[in-house]
């Protein structure tokens, strides 16, 4: 039916052909002028940002005392590096506080995940928790590192705990969407077919939450990374955030902007992971929905 | 293949009443003693204005949801839980667009317990029948919405069901694709002879697909006329049937019927706005 179609428009003269190789390599050549466009700005930004800092702070416009300096920030890198910190090597360091960040992160997705799918599914439940839920979300959770603090000790534990409260919230709430924007016409379909509560979860719920839950881990990562550091900034006996805390008592600004550089690092590390986890994952999506997935 | 369907197909719904409670505290009557009979492999279409109950009767017969008054029984016993043996059609496709298309057919067998090696097998087989052998490694959102249907459709025959459940499930088709769709559903109908329960607002969809055309009146929904359409099995091309003298002898006749009821309709929802 279709092919009746298509071969009304088979045969295109050669003088038509001519002009369509014209049409494509003119739009190529605007794609190539494009995508250089985009690459000179990319780079042309930091340059602009970065330079601009370490002129003025040369030229004594802005004092680098306060605001540390570029290439101050990269040789306190090589020096974080190279000798290391007052609190043992910075890899020890750096490795206490991803493991705090990603136990935090483990135990945050958990219950988020859990309780999301749970209270989702179960509309009683959710009116008789759901105002103590906001009650809990409304509560400033960085003061929350303070009592861990005091309670638990200077150890990994409380930690782990600000960075997984930090975390569920986020999980949560995409969890919970994601159970109730099932498609009701799915759940009535495999009910009819027989399914039981459980096969109904499996076969639909969760595969439809699962896309939520995705999108929330991007941000969650970044929490729990927050979360582990502003606890050990609070006390600690390793970890970069106690680094930080002891740079900024000393007035080194040029070590707090290299700790924070080298936490981006790992952060954009972990995107890259968690975006891979999602491809994975959620193979069955149709490509790109939104522009925002490029950046 | 069933040329005799067992009593165990036949739907009885009697007096059947359903309200609900808005949101405003009222309570609104949807179904209004809705009394009619689907006999095992008939082909029963409804046809009425938007708004008036059809879909809430249907999942009455599925065992989706309770009737205030009344009774519903299938097969002579009343509906209490999900019926057995039941399909179902939606408008939307209801697939699973994480799932494959072969994944999305098998699920019905798998949900009954069928080995996975046989289901594979089966739904191979049923993917065949509406034309998408190849298109068994697609994901739902790479197909076109006639596809998707057809797919649908697979899913829905695959367990063989005594009764076939299917709300407007062409109604967000195009009308070629419409008419490709209504000619399969009847070949695939007249191999399985599933009783069938067919909401429509489509009188013409009605007329040439169904046995028996119910028309429903809205606001209390309840039955206002049955006709039973004498045009003869099998039917082949439904587009070709719009054309024969009886299709619209039998297509004026219920439009008179169903004229009041849409320009009630109307009246109501255009006074309320």
């Amino acid at each position: 039916m279709r092919g009746t179609v298509t071969a009304s428009a088979a045969p295109v003269s050669l003088g038509k052909a001519d002009a369509v190789v014209g049409i494509q390599a003119s739009a190529r050549r605007a794609r190539t002028r494009r995508k250089q466009l985009v690459w000179f700005g990319r780079v042309l930004l930091p340059v602009i940002v970065l330079g601009g800092w370490q002129l003025f702070t040369s030229l004594g416009i802005v004092d680098k005392f306060f605001y540390g300096q570029p290439s101050g920030i990269w040789h306190s890198l090589v020096t974080l590096v190279t000798k290391g910190t007052a609190f043992g090597s910075i890899w020890m360091n750096l490795w206490v506080t991803i493991k705090e960040a990603f136990y935090g992160f483990l135990l945050g997705t958990g219950a988020g995940i859990v309780l999301g799918l749970l209270l989702g599914q179960n509309r009683l439940l959710a009116d008789i928790v759901g105002p103590y839920i906001k009650v809990i979300n409304s509560i400033p959770r960085i003061i929350l590192g303070a009592i861990f603090i005091v309670a638990f000790g200077l150890g990994t534990f409380p930690k782990v705990l600000l960075a997984a409260v930090l975390v569920f919230f986020i999980v949560f709430f995409n969890a919970f969407q994601g159970v109730r924007e099932v498609d009701p016409n799915l759940v009535a379909n495999v009910k009819v077919l027989g399914a039981s509560p459980l096969q109904v979860a499996r076969h639909v719920t969760i595969p439809s939450a699962l896309t939520w839950i995705i999108a929330s881990l991007h941000t969650a990562f970044g929490f729990a990374i927050i979360g582990a550091l502003v606890a050990e900034v609070l006390g600690a006996q390793h970890g970069i955030g106690l680094i930080i805390s002891q740079a900024q008592g000393t007035f080194d600004m040029n070590t707090v902007f290299a700790c924070m550089t080298i936490m981006s690092v790992v952060t954009l590390l972990a995107e890259y992971l968690i975006t891979l986890l999602e491809k994975r994952v959620l193979s069955w999506r149709p490509p790109s929905r939104s522009e925002s997935a490029g950046i | 293949m069933a040329e005799w369907k067992p009593d165990s197909a036949r739907i009885e719904i009697a007096g059947l009443t359903k309200r609900f409670l808005t949101p405003k505290g009222e309570v609104f009557t949807a179904l209004q003693d809705v009394t009619f009979t689907v006999e095992p492999g008939q082909f029963c279409a409804i046809v009425g204005p938007t708004g008036c109950g059809k879909s809430t009767t249907l999942g009455q017969v599925a065992g989706l949801d309770r009737p205030s008054a009344g009774s519903v029984k299938v097969g002579g016993r009343e509906v209490s839980g999900i019926t057995k043996g039941i399909s179902f059609m939606f408008q939307s496709d209801a697939l699973f667009p994480w799932k494959t298309v072969l994944a999305n057919v098998m699920v019905g067998p798998s949900l009954n317990g069928m080995p996975k090696s046989d289901a594979v097998e089966l739904a191979r087989d049923w993917l065949r029948r509406v034309g998408l052998a190849g298109f068994e490694d697609r994901y739902p959102h790479q197909l076109s919405g006639g596809m998707r249907k057809r797919v649908a459709m697979a899913a829905a025959m695959i367990n063989e069901p005594q009764i076939l459940l299917m709300d407007e499930p062409f109604g967000a088709l195009d009308v070629q694709t419409k008419a490709i769709m209504q000619t399969e559903l009847l070949g695939l109908w007249e191999q399985l002879r599933p009783s069938v329960l067919f909401i429509t607002h489509d009188l013409d969809e009605a007329v040439a697909l169904a046995d028996r055309v119910l028309i429903m009146t809205s606001g209390p929904g309840s039955i206002k006329e049955a006709f039973d359409i004498d045009l003869p099995r099998p039917r082949g091309e439904v587009q070709a049937i719009r054309h024969e003298r009886r299709f619209l002898e039998l297509q004026d006749q219920i439009w008179a019927s169903l004229k009041d009821e849409v320009q009630q309709a109307y009246a109501r929802t255009a006074g309320a706005a």
